[in-house]
């Protein structure tokens, strides 16, 4: 298994925007996610960031991350204490600074996940897979491609990058 | 000759040296990088974490100060200096508050040509379209990663063909097309596609036009949103079928308002009518073409003047905009009549610098996003619409159709 996390589902629905995450009027003051993590999904919620816990699991529906591509949306949400989101799918440039930063980014159908369902989410070579706990249900999600699985395993793209040869030919 | 391949694969193909065929995962270079004050700061942190000590080609980026113009923020100043500082170091070319968002002004300069792939942490990159170039955002961290590198990694998307059948009516312009496009597209997500844009009403838009529909491309939930060009054209010639094609018949559209608080949420202006606006935005990067204002301001004038009670804020996107704008006394005109006119740049859009909106403010923006606290508080209701509705509004203090100003 490449990576393997468990927690609280933290239930949102369809198309939640960066700026619903973070608003961008916020990084005028900081783009440091330890100080902009007590003002996520603020316009929504303004109690949310208070109650998340470390190792809680967002859930959304379809088009996760749309808007703005600003990568602060990943970062606040992992210094808030999120280890992966699990989404229908995904906007692309969401789902690249996710994978790029070790935030778990999972596709697969969340409609039957609840708020507060304990999750296991694992993402290995030959699957991914959502197991909800308190449901005793199991979802297959997408599949990562193994170049994302490089990326992924290597700590995300600093590591990836740091001290080596750039990116690997991805033609075999 | 190689046949059957979308105008994305071609130009995938050539940027990483190989067949590219979509679902592939390509490491390409790109011809152009663009970084803004919105994304570099971080990037600069990436990039000295991967222990980057010099960018692999300086002359294939460009900076921008484009967001927080003016700086609002000793923090937002700070942005500045340091990403002046890594521009010296690296000699790479940057623009200064006020110089104009980073891929309009990569247009307006001719850095684009058909063909190339431009790849931007801004997610309106996407822009570049309109030339046919293969342009798409991503964030800091790739940024940083095409800084150190000079390459960047991309899934070759599929296409999903765009037809715009018909003349598109007077009073109905390139905005409406695309609000139109975002609810039909965008609600079930694009799915990492890239949109061809094709048929007659395409043909028929000047570029400034096809600037409109590839900027919301990615609101349209797309990777890209290309034209065709001949000089692309050629680079293909036969083209394989694409997953999906949608054909909209332009000759029957009307202007379109999006309702808060999703850009999907766009009705014909017929439904919208009568609602209240006191705060109105023209330009941005979606609607902030030399000609998106001389109509702004006819409708404005036709319809005798700014309303009472109604703040109208002009933001140029570019420092050619703005010059073409004071050539002709356009920008003059609209503080005449009472407008703020702000710095070129990104301006209010995304609150990122202002003036910005009080609270439960009822907004109409050319932009192209209204997501809820967008614009910084998250009692403001956001609609989007074009140049002219919003010139409309401006006059009436509520949504009117632009048509009925003749």
């Amino acid at each position: 298994m490449s990576r393997s996390v468990e927690g609280k589902a933290r239930r949102f629905g369809h198309r939640v925007s960066t700026d619903t995450i973070i608003s961008s009027s916020r990084k005028r003051e900081s783009i440091d996610p330890h100080l902009l993590k007590a003002f996520i999904f603020e316009s929504v919620d303004p109690r949310f960031a208070a109650s998340v816990t470390r190792g809680d699991i967002l859930v959304a529906g379809r088009a996760f991350g749309c808007g703005s591509a600003m990568e602060v949306a990943v970062t606040v949400l992992q210094a808030a204490g999120f280890s992966a989101v699990v989404a229908e799918d995904f906007s692309r440039s969401y789902l690249r600074n996710a994978v790029n930063n070790g935030l778990l980014p999972v596709e697969c159908d969340t409609s039957s996940i609840e708020e507060g369902d304990q999750l296991r989410v694992d993402v290995g070579r030959e699957s991914v897979r959502v197991v909800n706990v308190t449901q005793k249900r199991v979802l297959e999600a997408r599949a990562w491609p193994p170049f994302l699985l490089d990326i992924l395993e290597a700590g995300g793209l600093v590591n990836y990058l740091r001290d080596g040869d750039g990116f690997a030919n991805t033609r075999s | 000759m190689v046949v059957g391949r979308t105008l994305s694969e071609a130009i995938l193909s050539s940027k990483s040296g190989g067949p590219a065929r979509a679902g592939d995962i390509v490491v390409c270079e790109p011809d152009l990088i663009l970084g803004t004050d919105g994304s570099t700061p971080m990037a600069i942190d990436y990039f000295e974490a991967m222990g980057g000590q010099a960018v692999a080609d300086a002359t294939r980026i460009l900076l921008a100060c484009d967001h927080y113009a003016p700086p609002t923020s000793t923090t937002t100043s700070g942005f500045h200096r340091r990403m002046e500082d890594f521009a010296r170091t690296h000699g790479i070319e940057i623009l200064p508050v006020g110089g104009g968002i980073s891929f309009q002004v990569a247009l307006d300069t001719d850095r684009v040509a058909p063909g190339d792939l431009v790849v931007g942490a801004d997610s309106h990159t996407v822009t570049c379209g309109a030339v046919g170039a293969f342009a798409t955002g991503v964030g800091s961290s790739d940024l940083a990663g095409a800084f150190l590198t000079g390459r960047v990694w991309l899934r070759v998307p599929h296409t999903i063909r765009v037809v715009l059948e018909g003349e598109i009516p007077t009073g109905v312009g390139a905005k409406d097309v695309a609000l139109e496009l975002v609810r039909v597209l965008g609600t079930g997500t694009a799915d990492y596609a890239a949109l061809e844009f094709h048929g007659p009403a395409a043909a028929a838009m000047p570029v400034a036009e096809r600037m409109v529909l590839s900027n919301m491309s990615v609101d349209m939930g797309a990777m890209a949103g290309l034209f065709d060009t001949a000089v692309v054209s050629d680079l293909h010639r036969a083209q394989r079928p694409a997953v999906r094609e949608h054909t909209l018949d332009v000759a029957t559209m009307e202007p379109q308002v999006a309702l808060p608080h999703d850009p999907g949420n766009s009705v014909p202006v017929g439904e919208a009518v009568g609602r209240p606006v006191d705060w109105v935005l023209l330009g941005t990067c979606t609607g902030g073409r030399v000609h998106d204002f001389r109509e702004a301001l006819r409708v404005l004038r036709a319809a005798g003047g700014l309303a009472p009670g109604v703040t109208l804020v002009v933001t140029p996107p570019s420092q050619a905009v703005r010059a073409a704008l004071e050539a002709d006394g356009t920008l003059e005109a609209f503080e005449t009549l009472g407008a703020v006119v702000t710095e070129t740049g990104c301006g209010p859009c995304c609150a990122t610098s202002g003036p910005l909106p009080p609270p439960n403010a009822k907004v109409l923006s050319t932009g192209s996003r209204n997501y809820r606290g967008r614009m910084g508080d998250p009692s403001v209701d956001i609609m989007l619409a074009s140049p002219a509705t919003c010139a409309a509004a401006a006059a009436s203090g509520r949504v009117v159709d632009p048509r009925s100003i003749s």
